[in-house]
């Protein structure tokens, strides 16, 4: 099994280490729900270091990206990233990616989950048109800072600045002798931001932020809590949510699909598709006993399957359970009701607006 | 990790259920080492009273926030009382797991099947593998 770069740092703090990906990460320290309700309040690091880091750079590189990528990446200047997703040619999402503009139609950053670094890299090679693409994933740790609590906890390692960089844009910053990037991105719906850190420098900077936040309350959490803090807010988890046999489209991504800007893989696909989307992803509440689990059959009252879980957990915010899944769009609309099969037995559940929480509203 | 409790009294199952047998009545839990291997419980899935349970098959479900597990019937029997203070209070199988954490009560078919359960030495055992 891997080990990230702070695999010492997790097991000293007490991390339980499990599989995840190939990678030997902390699922918990303390337990998820009070690792999950430390970010909401206070702030929380996460170790995502597995995560995969690919370098397009070169006069081809926004080239080479607008064919590879669903969103628009000539809109992007120095020090802005965006969301968007790698496509196959039937419009099936090959992953969810970010991208950072390092220089401005010459070098950029794609930032891919862990479980497919090499799967992308290959399919980026591919169907490069022209750019060098060099997966530095083995050079770069990353850290991820959330919470309400984190700008004040980045300012006193990185100073006042940090405060300035808004959503979905990063600052540069050298810091003994290294190049790392401040991101202010995120999986938790909380602010904060994610990090990338050389990995010869990642151990103090990990130990910096505990020390530094201890007033601040801040803890490490583990990818239990990360998966939760997702879920309230419905983001898609690749392998849930986003896979190579689901529609982009049918997701609800059609925002980081920008069919204006000439011609990308999986385009025809999903313009086939437009107006004739078969499914669509929701989330749900339960109204009779139980929790939905991923895979879980979603049935009519009718008893006919409309959808599958993809998602499904108790909610650490809400105290009570909360889902995610395809159902067919005839059952997608706000209150709709149908039954999730549990172990044989039909719990009734309906359709709710997402997010299920609104941290950033609330704070 | 602080130290497993593993009551002397108490019989248990390789799938991390404990059985107090009391005459014919035998209680139903889970051990401290599987609460603390679960993380917190936040729902339990239990049989009806009145309902036939075969041992070494599932009679219901716990789950903690991430996964769900199946409970093992340690005998075959009948269940005559089911704790249905954890629909409310899911959490006390990690805080008292041999006490406000029972599961269920089986009134068993058979004396003969306690023969298979496993005393507490040969638990604790396992638990250290």
């Amino acid at each position: 099994m891997r080990k990230t770069v702070l695999n010492a740092e997790h097991i000293r703090l007490g991390g339980r280490m499990v599989d995840f990906a190939g990678w030997h990460m902390p699922v918990q320290y303390t337990g998820v729900i009070e690792e999950h309700q430390n970010v909401r309040k206070n702030v929380g690091l996460f170790d995502v270091s597995h995560m995969g880091e690919i370098i397009v750079s070169g006069a081809k590189s926004l080239e080479t990206l607008q064919w590879l990528t669903s969103n628009d990446v000539s809109v992007l200047n120095i020090g802005q990233a965006q969301y968007s997703l790698l496509l196959n040619a039937q419009g099936g999402m090959v992953d969810d990616i970010i991208v950072y503009c390092l220089e401005k139609n010459q070098k950029y950053l794609v930032c891919v989950n862990a479980s497919n670094v090499e799967k992308d890299f290959k399919w980026m090679s591919e169907n490069n048109k022209g750019a060098e693409i060099i997966n530095e994933s083995d050079l770069w740790a990353q850290v991820a800072v959330q919470g309400p609590k984190a700008e004040n906890l980045m300012a006193q390692v990185f100073g006042e600045e940090i405060r300035k960089v808004k959503y979905f844009e990063f600052l540069k910053v050298t810091r003994g002798g290294g190049t790392w990037y401040l991101a202010r991105t995120g999986y938790t719906g909380e602010d904060g931001f994610e990090i990338f850190v050389p990995i010869q420098q990642a151990v103090g900077f990990w130990q910096e932020l505990l020390e530094k936040g201890r007033d601040l309350g801040v803890m490490p959490i583990g990818l239990g809590a990360r998966d939760t803090l997702r879920t309230e807010m419905k983001y898609s988890l690749y392998g849930n949510e986003i896979t190579a046999e689901t529609s982009a489209l049918e997701a609800g991504l059609g925002w980081v699909i920008k069919f204006g800007k000439g011609p990308f893989i999986g385009k025809q696909a999903l313009e086939a598709q437009k107006g004739m989307l078969k499914s669509r992803l929701i989330g749900f509440k339960m109204i009779d006993k139980g929790i939905p689990r991923h895979d879980y059959p979603l049935i009519s009252f009718d008893n006919i399957e409309i959808g599958r879980v993809t998602s499904g957990t108790m909610s650490p915010s809400l105290s009570e359970p909360i889902g995610i899944g395809y159902v067919k769009k005839d059952w997608a609309a706000e209150g709709k009701e149908f039954f999730v099969q549990i172990r044989g037995r039909n719990a009734r559940a309906h359709v709710v607006k997402t997010p299920f929480v609104n941290p950033r509203a609330d704070s | 990790m602080a130290e497993i409790q593993v009551p002397a009294e108490l019989m248990y199952t390789k799938d991390h259920e404990w059985a107090q047998i009391d005459d014919n009545l035998v209680s139903v839990g889970i051990t401290e080492y599987a609460q603390d291997a679960l993380g917190e419980v936040v729902y339990v899935e239990l049989p009806e009273e009145g309902q036939k349970v075969s041992q070494n098959e599932p009679f219901g479900v716990v789950e903690s926030v991430k996964a769900v597990s199946d409970l093992f019937a340690p005998v075959s029997g009948t269940v005559v009382e089911v704790n249905d203070m954890l629909m409310d209070q899911p959490g006390n199988v990690n805080d008292d797991p041999y006490g406000d954490g029972w599961l269920i009560r089986i009134e068993m078919d058979s004396e003969k099947e306690l023969a298979t359960l496993m005393t507490a030495q040969d638990y604790e055992k396992l638990t250290k593998k």
